[in-house]
Parts: structure tokens; sequence; C-alpha cells
């Protein structure tokens, strides 16, 4: 199986659980155990090559211009890493199907597990840093999802945060370490990476590169001073505690600082680093879970402990001590999980999980108490047991390690962290499982089912085997592993119980006695640890976060206070500033290009658009006279571009115009009809100048870029030589919309439709809500006209409407070689259909309405896209037109291109867009109005067939409606 | 001609930055159009100015003299169409605030800024 697809199962398997959870929890369990199953047996089927030494390699392109390619890689390590996250993975699933209650939502669970487990894989698999950080910061994502998987308790909220804070930071100053890294090593590709040890190493970068990139792996896997989110997290149910602390989130760290072994190890940086943390950590988390009452709590600070000896051995940078390294990662996987869960399984039973109140379980308990007393003593480095075997191999380096010229520095610390080590683990067993039966449980124990204990079982029988063999059962994977750790070329020392009287049996024997010692004392210590003060992790981390808001909020506040007209202000003045910053920075050309001449015509033109401008603003306070005034600026624009050679842009303006005036005026009838003047004179002055300001700055950097010639040759020039040969047609800006750019032209019709759409919305919600009541309240506040249907506007646009349709179907087919095309042709169809609105009213033209505006829209942007579609049929590239000459006997020779589907697309989506927005204004403005408007926009046609009076029911025209006298007479109703 | 594009563009983008900084909704939607106009006049007159030249193959006369420059028209005709959509949306976005909230002032109250 291709190692991209292994990291892929458990993210498609997370969609099972929502699919599945209505048919029960059994099935979900089985659904993500199988989809991790899956995925572990097409790992497994590549062990043989990865035994020997070979990489399975699976690489895609994601973009390769940042070198951010999707490459996955097996080899040793992550052969290793990946089945100890999926084989630990598919233990958990079983365990969490028994140990979540009804009430727990099982199917979110196992979709973040899977999520979770999938980034875990990702990390562990991928051969691209840039790759591996999406998923170290998905793992970050899904791990917060999971510790804070049981919402209402305030503390797994905490914890949750806290976790994704800690590791979140650390993995942004991750990001700027593997940045520099793959900035040094010249490629982002990890294989390329582990090849350039010398250039790395020698690089000036080289120090803050590994301490940003420690800055993650520490994080990650909680090593001091960073250790404090790890025990928060315990907050979560026992199965993600035992998943996420024994072998997936914690052990990411790990990974990475093995992984990366190759490069950044050896120094003098790395060893005094790495090593000294890892050593501070391991003394720091044992003593602390020495005095734990809380049995998750204990563990969770021993596997703080567990992780900085790995650190330390890593830190070492020895081939002998990555052996252990790795040995110790394999043997902590195993009697950790099966610890946790059975800290899990006393829970259930007893419903708590303070030492203080339990003992005596193993009479109660006898399988559970076997399971756990075993992986304990494992833990605490007993002979027999896998913990005792790399325990020892780590008691051997610390007994060579000389710190800073003290030959008995890291011994020392070494010696005291395993007694304390073994201290934590002897009060697990004795304080949890032996003493008296008592009678005050909280609820009576006994063992669970078989489904709850099969799970550490498992593990516990692999604490053994490890134990008693290892070279059988654990020496080719730590060959395999460590091989790829410490770069080939690895010969490893067989591991085994015995090596005769050594340093390090010695200070294991020290380690077991003082253990016992320590216990034997344990309540006078106790004593003493409540009295001593010590900081308390969380309160300093919840004061720093407050202080943080604190600031964030000042911030916040400050420069957003909720006045808009200043936030224009300042976004002016920035503009202006750096305006001005670039001005005085840059030097400008000689003009090269003469001024064409003045018109009479032009300057008229120009007369008039400055007046109307200064109108504008002269007489805002008016609005309905501003309104026309900036109609008239508008008017004048479109002039000004059919004078300047651009038609179409003429066309556009002008049918924009239009639209734009019918909105404001619909807006208008219910907004004020005048502009108080609020503003101090100051105020006004200031902003005159600003505008002042900004105007010059705007008009002088036009006018110095119309006199020069352009820098470069632009792209016109491309597009002139092959708008007809490429394109079809002669009009060169609708080429360029509809096929050279065609794609922005796809998003810009898109984008219209969503406008519209939001229009639509922003009514709907109006007419829903409190704001319904007051518009049926609404009085207008100014005096209406009297007739509200004209009657010769009415016979006016309905014989209009057919003229204005054909002129927007002819504007739309010449548009290719013409000016003209979809946009324009859209706009001039939905005039012809306002019109029909303005005249005869809302609720007439409505009726009489077939189509929804939102399917037009809809449409629109389907043509489009189908058209755009189209061309891959052809072999070619999204959005690549085609043409054609045909002849039909009795027409000239005419042009078909597939622009003209997509150009119909943009024609619907406009026409869609622009009568939802107007119809969304209008329909606020019927339910303000006094009901029954439509009886004025009948009008009836006195044909001959409509003189039968008879035929004239009331059905058929609404009471009130103006009939013709005659009827009326005939009726007996006129005068 | 280019003097007078260049003051165009310049005093209707004042007027423009003028309306913008006003305290109610009206004046600020017209400071937008204004600044709409100023703005897609200055993209298309990147393209400098030419009269009688328009982007259409095989028009009259322009064998000799070639064409103006059709990549800003293309550009600026997008612009119109999307900026009719953004006075829109304002537009109603103003117009359902003035309704809920019974006046038209772009800035909220030291109060309303609280909530």
């Amino acid at each position: 199986m291709s190692p991209a697809l292994i990291a892929a199962l458990p993210f498609l398997g997370a969609l099972l659980p929502g699919i599945l959870i209505r048919t029960g929890r059994s099935n979900t369990a089985f659904a993500a155990g199988l989809t991790s199953g899956l995925a572990l047996l097409g790992l497994l089927v590549h062990l043989p090559e990865v035994m020997r030494g070979e990489v399975v390699q699976a690489q895609f392109e994601w973009m390769p211009t940042l070198g951010l390619n999707a490459n996955f890689m097996i080899d040793g390590l992550g052969m290793l890493f990946a089945t100890l996250i999926l084989g630990i993975g598919i233990l958990i699933i079983i365990y969490a199907r028994y140990y979540l209650t009804k009430a727990d939502p099982a199917g979110q669970f196992y979709t973040y597990l899977l999520l979770f487990q999938g980034a875990m894989v990702g990390i562990v698999l991928s051969d691209n840093i840039l790759l591996l950080l999406v998923f170290w910061e998905l793992t970050s994502l899904s791990s917060f999802l999971l510790i804070g998987f049981w919402k209402h308790l305030p503390e797994g909220r905490q914890g949750a945060r806290m976790a994704l804070t800690v590791t979140g930071l650390g993995g942004l100053s991750m990001i700027a370490g593997m940045l520099i890294l793959g900035h040094i090593a010249g490629s982002y590709d990890i294989s390329v990476i582990l090849t350039q040890k010398a250039a790395i190493q020698a690089s000036p970068l080289y120090l803050p590169a590994l301490i940003l990139i420690l800055g993650g792996a520490f994080t990650k896997s909680a090593q001091f001073p960073f250790h404090f989110w790890l025990p928060h997290a315990m907050a979560a149910p026992t199965p993600v505690s035992a998943y996420l602390h024994s072998a997936t989130m914690v052990k990411a760290g790990l990974f990475l600082l093995a992984r990366l072994w190759p490069v950044l190890s050896g120094t003098p940086e790395w060893f005094y680093i790495v090593a000294t943390t890892g050593l501070i950590t391991m003394l720091i988390g044992a003593k602390i879970a020495i005095f734990k009452d809380d049995l998750k709590a204990l563990l969770a600070f021993s596997t703080v402990s567990h992780l900085g000896l790995i650190t330390f051995l890593l830190g070492l940078g020895t081939k002998t001590a990555a052996v252990a390294a790795v040995f110790h990662i394999i043997n902590h996987a195993t009697f950790k999980a099966a610890l946790f869960m059975s800290a899990g399984i006393v829970d259930h039973e007893t419903h708590t999980r303070d030492l203080k109140r339990l003992g005596g379980l193993r009479h109660l308990m006898p399988v559970t108490a076997t399971i756990a007393t075993i992986a304990a003593l494992s833990m605490a480095g007993i002979p027999l047991f896998n913990g005792f075997l790399s325990k020892e191999l780590m008691l051997e380096e610390a007994a060579h390690t000389v710190w800073a010229g003290a030959a008995w520095f890291v011994p020392l610390i070494a010696v005291i962290a395993a007694l304390f080590s073994a201290a934590y683990s002897f009060r697990f067993i004795v304080h949890g499982f032996f003493g008296p039966v008592r009678d005050d449980y909280p609820h009576k124990p006994h063992d669970p089912n078989f489904g709850m204990w099969l799970s550490p079982a498992f593990l516990v029988v692999l604490v053994v085997l490890i134990g008693l063999m290892p070279m059988t059962f654990a020496g080719p994977v730590v060959q395999m592993a460590a091989d790829a750790v410490v770069g080939g070329g690895l010969h490893m020392h067989p591991i085994k119980h015995w090596h005769g009287v050594t340093p390090a049996l010695i200070m294991s024997g020290i380690a077991v006695a003082g253990g016992i010692v320590l216990l034997l004392g344990f309540a006078p210590l106790k004593r003493m640890w409540e009295a001593a003060p010590r900081p308390e992790a969380k309160a300093i981390f919840d004061w720093i976060v407050a202080r943080c808001a604190c600031v964030a909020t000042w911030i916040t506040s400050g420069l957003h206070n909720g006045s808009m007209a200043r936030y224009l202000m300042m976004f002016t003045l920035a503009s202006i500033a750096v305006g001005v910053w670039a001005w005085s920075g840059g030097t400008q050309g000689p003009a090269t290009r003469e001024m064409l001449p003045i018109t009479p015509v032009a300057l008229v033109g120009w007369v008039m658009l400055v007046t109307a401008t200064g109108c504008v603003v002269a007489f805002h306070h008016n609005r309905f006279l501003a309104l026309v005034l900036i109609s008239i600026v508008g008017l004048i624009v479109s002039i000004c571009f059919i004078y300047l050679s651009a038609p179409d842009l003429a066309l556009t303006q002008i049918s924009v115009e239009i639209v734009t005036a019918v909105l404001m005026l619909l807006a208008l009838n219910f907004l004020p009809k005048t502009t108080k003047i609020e503003s101090s004179r100051l105020k006004l002055s200031f902003d005159a100048v600003l505008a002042i300001a900004g105007g010059l700055g705007i008009g002088a950097l036009i006018y110095a870029l119309m006199l020069r010639d352009f820098a470069f040759e632009t792209m016109s020039v491309y597009h002139l030589a092959n708008s007809y040969n490429l394109g079809g047609g002669d009009n060169v800006v609708n080429v360029i919309l509809v096929d050279f750019r065609g794609y922005d032209t796809y998003g810009e019709v898109t984008v219209l439709g969503i406008a519209a759409l939001v229009i639509f919305a922003l009514t709907e919600a109006l007419l829903n809500g409190t704001a319904s009541k007051k518009l049926i309240a609404w009085r207008p506040d100014m005096e209406r006209g009297g007739d509200k249907h004209p009657l010769m506007l009415l016979v006016a646009t309905r014989v209009l409407l057919p003229i204005a349709l054909l002129v927007g179907v002819f504007i739309f087919l010449r548009g290719h070689n013409l000016p003209g095309g979809g946009f324009i042709a859209g706009l001039v169809v939905a005039i012809a259909l306002v019109m029909q609105y303005m005249a005869s009213g809302f609720a007439w033209t409505q009726a009489r309405q077939k189509v929804y505006y939102h399917v037009l829209i809809a449409c629109g942007v389907l043509a489009a896209g189908i058209t755009g579609a189209g061309a891959w049929f052809n072999g070619m590239p999204f959005l690549t037109s085609d043409f054609g000459y045909f002849k039909l006997p009795g027409l000239e020779k005419f042009e078909l291109a597939t622009a003209a589907g997509f150009d119909l697309g943009v024609f619907l989506g406009v026409v869609g867009s622009v009568l939802l927005a107007l119809g969304g204004l209008s329909r606020l403005a019927r339910r303000a109005a006094v009901l029954d408007e439509e009886k004025g926009a009948h009008i009836v046609a006195e044909k001959p067939e409509a003189r039968e009076v008879a035929a004239v029911s009331s059905v058929a025209y609404p009471e009130g409606t103006p009939l013709p006298r005659r009827w009326l007479k005939a009726r007996g109703e006129g005068q | 001609m280019e003097a007078l594009v260049a003051s165009a563009v310049g005093i209707m983008t004042a007027a423009g930055i003028y309306l913008i900084l006003r305290l109610r909704t009206f004046p600020v939607v017209l400071g937008m159009a204004m600044l709409s106009y100023a703005v897609n006049i200055f993209l298309f007159a990147t393209g400098r100015l030419a009269v009688n030249l328009p982007p259409i193959l095989g028009h009259a006369g322009a064998e000799t003299a070639g064409y103006t420059d059709p990549i800003p028209q293309a550009l600026v005709l997008t612009a119109i169409v999307i900026s009719f959509g953004m006075t829109a949306v304002v537009v109603m976005l103003s117009l359902g605030a003035f309704i809920e909230a019974g006046n038209d002032r772009i800035d909220l109250g030291p109060e309303e800024n609280k909530k």
C-alpha cells in the first residue's frame, strides 16, 4: 500500500462514524478499528523491505515552487512509529468501546480519534518538512478536540486550551526553525536534508534553527519548562490519555528529535541543550509523580519523566544511546498504555482515582491488579520486564557521560531519577492494589468485562515477552529503527539481562532499594511535600494568558472604538502618508508622451463634470438633489469613455448608472431625505484638507503616468494580435473577458451572484425579524405622487419591453465582434424588466415572472462553468474556448464560438443578480406600503372580443380596477 | 486632454474622500460611488489615452494608428459591474441598520460599542 494512502486512510475513515453512529456504537467502533487495521496491514506489508534497510516512497507535487511536495516515505523509524500509532490505536478503539458510557457521543469520539491518528501517521511518514508541519499542526488541533472531549467539564476545556496554546506556540517556533533548516539545506525534503549534515552544522544559522525546532519538539513532548500542560490534559477521557501520552502526541516531539538526529546531533549545543533538558525533566517529573494522589496525575508526571529519559538519551548523540532511546520508546509505549488503561478501569469500576481512597483492589479485581502490577514493575525497572532492560541501557550511558568536566553529575541525577521512578511505581501498586480491602469505595468494584481488559492484557503480554526474550521480540525492530535514526551502518550490541556487575547494575540496585525505602517513609515525606511552597504552573500560565488578553483588549478597544468615520479617516491618512513616502523616495523619469489636444467638446464635458462634482459635495445635505447630481457625473463619465475609444465601457457605465439610480431611489424611500450638519467647522476643514491632499496625490499620479510610455511591452500586444486567431472575435475587450481572462470573469459573475444572494438574505432577515413590525407601521415622510401607475408610462413600458429585449439579444449576439456582450446585454435586459416593475408595480410584475432570479443566477454560473469544463473533453485546460465558421443555406457564413456559451452564463448571472438585488429593496417597500396597489396596473384592452361584457368577471380584474365606461354602463353600474 | 482627465480624477477623488468622512450612511454611499468613478477612470487611464482607436479589430482607419490598450478596459468593465453589486450590498446593509436602529449614523455610540 502506498505510504500516502496509509496516511490518508484514517482521515477517510473519520467520515464513517458520522454515518454509522445511528446503527450503534459497536458498529462505529468496528468501522474505526477496521480502518486502522487496514492501514496497519498496508504498512506491515512493507515490513520485509524496510527491515532490509530500503525506503518506500510516494511522491506527489503539490506546490513545487514553494518546495511543498506531498512526499511520503517509510523508513525504519517511520515504520516503528506508524506501527505503534496504528497498533495501539486499534487497542484504544476496542477499549473505548467499553469505556465510554451511553451518554458520551461515541461517534464524535471516533471521528476525532481517527483524525488524530491520521495526523500522527502523517507526521511519521512525511518526507517533506513542510508537509510534516501541516500534520504537526493537525495533531495540535485534533488533540484539542480529544482533550476537551468532555465539554461539560471546565477542567477538560481548560486543559484542552492549555495544550493547544503550548503546543501551538511550539508549532509556530518549529515552523520558523524548519524554514531555516530547509533554507540551509536547499531543499524541504527530509531525505535530502538528512544528507546535508556538514553544511547545516557549519551554518551560522544552525543554532537559531536548532533552538526554534527544539521549541516545537520540547513543547510537544512536555519537556521542562513546558511540561505543565500534560498533567492538565489528563482531564480527557482515559482512552485519550492512554493514546496521547503513551504512543502518539507526546512522542511526536521525540520522533522529530530522532528524525533530525543525523543532521542536528553531535554538537556541544545539541548535547548541552537536549541532554540537560531531558535530565532535568526526568528528575522533576519523577519527583512530582511520587506525591500525586490521582492515579492519572501520577502516570502523567511519570510520562513526563520517561519522555525526559528518552530526550536525554537522544541528546547524548552517541549511537548506543540512540539504540537505548528507540528501545525505551517501544517499552514505554507498551507499559504506559497498559497502565493508563488499568487506571481507567479502576476509575470506571470504583468511581475514584484517588490513591487515598483505594487499596486492596487485588482481591476484588484480580485481573486488573495483575495487569497493572506487571506494567508498573516494568516501569520501575525490575528485572525480567522490558522496562528494566532499557533503563539499564540508559544508566549505562549515564555512567559514562561527562557533563562540563564533572563525571559525577549525570550518573547522580540519573540514579536519583531512577530511584524516584521506582518509588512512584511501587506506590502505584501498593497504595492502589495491596493492603486490606476497604468498605468505603464510592462504588463496589469488580473486574470489568473481557473487552475492557483485553487491550491492556495484550500490551502486558508484550511487556513480559520483550522482557524475557528481548532479541527475539524487539531486537530486529530496534535494529531497524535505530539504524534509520543514526543514518545507517549501525552495529547493535545484543540486548540482554546479565552483563556482569556493571556500574549500571549497581545504580539499578540503588534505585530499586531506594525506591522501597522511600515508600516506607512515605507518610512523613508527603507531609513535608505538602508543607513546602512550590510554584503552581497553572496559576502562572493563567496569569500570563490573562495579561496577554488584557493587552489585546487594550489594543483592540484603543484602535477599534466603533467609529467608522475614524477608521476611514485613518485609512485615508495612512494611504496619503504611504503615497508621500513613496513619492519622496523615488525619482521620476522625463515625460515621453505628447499631450492630446484639448477639444472644445472635451472642455465642456470637463466643466460639467467638475461642476456636478462640486455641487454633489456642496449640496449633499439634500439627498435627492445629490442623487440627481451624481447621476450627471456618471453620464459624463460614460461620455468620456466613448470619447476615449472605450465603447464597451461607455455602454456598461450608462446601464449601471440607471440601475444604480433606481437602487438609490428605492433606498431613499426609507432613509431620511436630508443630512444634518453634525461636524464642527474644524472637523469639516480637516476633512477638506485630507480630501484635497488625497485628490492632488491621485491626480498627480495619473497625470505623471499618462505622460510616460509603458516601461515594458504590455500583454495587450499579444491580445490584440491573437484576439481573432485564438479567440475568434474582433472585439478584443470582449474576447479578453470571455476567453483570455475567462477565469477572472467567471469569478466576478460568481461574486456578483453572491452579492445578490447576500441582499436576498438580508431582506429575508428584515422581513421576518423584528424590523417587519416597524416596516408595517411605516408612514412615508414625503407626500406621494397622485397616480401610482401613470397610464402613459404603463403603455410605454409594455410597448418597449419586446423592443428592449430584442436590443438585449442584439447586443449579446454582436458582442464578440462589436461593442456589447454578456455584461451589457444583461444590464439592458435587467433595465427592461425593472421598467415593468416601476410602471406596473412589484406585485403585478412578480405575478407574471415565471422564473426565480436565484435560478437565473445559478443557471448563469452553471452555464459558464459547464462551458469552461467542456474544454476538458477536448483535452484542453478549463475555459479554453473553441470556435468555427458555419454556413447554412440562405444565410451568410456565421461564426459559432464556445465563448458564447460562457457569455450566456455571464448574461444570465447579471440579469439575475441585478433583479434579485433591486427586488429585495422593493419587497421591503411593499411591506411598508399600503396594500392593494395592484389594481392600477391593469390595462383593459378594448379588443373586439373584450366587448363581450359577460366575459369580464370580477375574478379577472380585482375590485376597483378602472374598467371602460361602456362595460360599466352595460352592467348598470355607470352613471 | 491628459490634464483634463487627471484633474477630473483628482477632483472626484477629493469629493469621494470628503463624502466618505461624513457621519451618515447616504453621503458615505455617495462618496464610495464617487471614488468608484475616480478609480475606474484611473485604471482606464493607465492604458494611456487615445481618441478614435477603439480595440475593435478591422475598425475603419485603425490600420495605420493601431488600437488603444484593451486590458484596462476589460478590467474596468468588470469593475463597474462589481461596484454596482458592492453598492447594492452596502445600501441594503445601511437600510437594514436604519430600519432596525432608527438612525442612519455610521458610528456606534460609546454605549453600543461596549456591547
